[in-house]
């Protein structure tokens, strides 16, 4: 076993060394352009995008011509909600989505709102799942965007992507998924679930970094968007730019293998997160869940250490790479919007841990990890004086503290 | 987030890590900051003739936080009172290399020292000084 231990596999993940080497021809040899029209570089480039995007739109029961390539799944939210947002001005300018949202797509429905828009965010509940009925009232004439994601970042929650898409294609609004937790972990259907646009990225399902799509429906409806970058008219005029063929190959590659491997890894990922949570459960005291306990991705395990600062803890396991929803480790100071929008206390976000599972996670790792995190919770315990106080047995929202 | 030797020193063997009984003779006790805010230090100090002669803490917090109290814990000791009051987070940041998104943690160190000395003195009967 190799240390440092990655297990911070929702940020983002290795490149496969499968991936690696479909794309190394593309840096040397197959180098054209893919929008050279007149000679056989050009030609060959083409060829190979065309390939890989037809492997990612049968990834989610698409076709490779709904496919529209982009920088990563930031762009493709953008492109999705500001390009629907500008093209369907003159039929509404109402949008729902949630609070859980990853920044990619809450900013720019931040953005929106300064331009007069009104977007509604719905409510979640404990485990960050929202309320269909609510969903469903929401709905306006004016309503011209549902955006959902597939699966929570921070803690896996799943949406009920189906159940959303049967009532957006009821009211006749669009559905915007971000699925980039999604994609190549959990089935996903276009058809099936009545997506119209969906955001991806290679980078999180073993592709290199810099490469996204967005699907956008073709037939029944067919979906518009306004392009947000404009140029020599590539990606038919929704995006214009020289493709990243290289890129794109990894990323034809990436979701091949993710597919194919799919239903086992999960499999297997869930088993590797159980026994994570089991140790530190029949381990430790005060451990709390975030998220939902069954339908959360099944890569995601995310809790809170009570009594133990997140950051703190990180430090205290130097050679296990996680992330925490802790103020400290963010450049604002401010604890997790995600936790905070399920209710999760402020005391309890400060002691949260998102550990991340992949393809190259073993047990034997897992185990390591837990051993680490275990005898860094149970130090940090001896040093923290609200354990200390709640052994005493007060009860710490009675005390006076004194906010700073 | 790079952490300076010192910080890192003392997160991983923290001086005076514990707590003497709150009642206890010539033992002042400060409790500064909330668990919402990500940090909550107790700092203790036990006082014999004017001189500060042992201190104790426990913190939750971040390694800035848990390394600012042990090193307040450290200067405070052998000090007399007012010396210990006169400790300024200034020094702390000086002497930790905490970057600015951690001086916070410094001031909130400041604060346990001077709400330990505070609590000594009311209970002692003794002037508080001026806040």
């Amino acid at each position: 076993m190799k240390l440092p231990i990655y297990l911070d596999y929702n940020a983002t993940t290795p490149t496969d060394p499968r991936v690696v080497e479909a794309m190394l021809p593309y840096f040397t040899e197959i180098f054209g352009n893919a929008a050279s029209r007149n000679h056989s570089f050009g030609w060959t480039a083409e060829d190979a995008v065309g390939k890989a995007r037809d492997l990612v739109g049968e990834a989610i029961g698409a076709t490779g011509k709904e496919i529209v390539f982009t920088s990563g799944a930031t762009e493709s939210d953008n492109m999705a909600i500001l390009g629907v947002a500008e093209f369907y001005r003159d039929k509404g300018r109402h949008i729902i989505t949630s609070p859980i949202e990853h920044k990619a797509v809450v900013d720019p429905y931040h953005a929106l709102e300064q331009k007069g828009y009104e977007i509604t965010f719905l409510d979640v509940d404990e485990h960050g799942r929202i309320d269909l009925k609510q969903l469903e009232s929401s709905i306006r004439k004016d309503t011209v965007l549902v955006s959902l994601m597939a699966g929570n970042n921070e803690i896996g929650t799943l949406n009920p992507l189906r159940e959303i898409g049967r009532i957006t294609r009821d009211h006749g609004v669009l559905f915007h998924c971000d699925a980039t937790q999604g994609v190549g972990k959990i089935p996903i259907d276009v058809d099936e679930m009545n997506i119209d646009l969906l955001s991806m990225t290679a980078h999180k399902i073993y592709g290199p970094k810099g490469i996204g799509a967005l699907y956008a429906r073709r037939k029944k409806p067919r979906v518009r968007i306004s392009p947000i970058m404009f140029g020599g008219g590539h990606e038919r005029g929704f995006r214009s730019g020289t493709l990243n063929v290289t890129g794109i190959v990894g990323f034809g590659k990436a979701i091949e293998l993710a597919m194919e491997e799919m239903a086992s890894e999960a499999e297997r990922q869930i088993g590797l997160r159980q026994q994570m949570y089991k140790r530190f459960t029949d381990e430790l005291d005060y451990v709390f869940l975030n998220g939902h306990p069954t339908e959360r991705l099944p890569n995601n395990l995310n809790l809170s250490f009570g009594y133990v600062e997140g950051e703190s803890l990180m430090m205290g396991i130097s050679d296990i790479a996680v992330s925490s929803g802790s103020a400290c480790t963010s450049a604002s100071l401010e604890p997790s919007y995600v936790l905070r929008s399920l209710g999760v206390g402020d005391d309890l976000a400060h002691s949260s841990i998102r550990f991340g599972f992949g393809r190259f996670s073993t047990m034997e790792e897992v185990n390591y990890a837990a051993d680490k995190v275990i005898e860094a919770v149970k130090r940090l315990r001896e040093m923290s004086p609200l354990y200390e106080m709640v052994q005493e047995g007060i009860d710490l929202s009675t005390v006076s503290w004194t906010s700073h | 987030m790079a952490y300076s030797n010192k910080v890192i020193d003392h997160y991983n063997d923290p001086k005076n890590v514990g707590s003497f009984t709150k009642d206890e003779e010539g033992v002042g006790t400060g409790l500064v900051g909330a668990p919402e805010c990500g940090d909550v230090m107790k700092l203790q100090i036990k006082v014999e003739k004017d001189r500060i002669v042992d201190a104790k803490f426990k913190t939750f917090g971040c390694g800035s936080a848990i390394a600012s109290s042990s090193l307040a814990t450290e200067w405070v000791k052998g000090k007399s009172v007012d010396e210990a009051m006169a400790i300024e987070n200034t020094e702390i940041v000086e002497e930790l290399s905490l970057p600015p998104v951690k001086i916070h943690c410094s001031v909130l160190a400041e604060d346990a020292i001077k709400a330990a000395i505070n609590d000594y003195k009311n209970r002692n009967g003794l002037e508080s000084p001026k806040a």
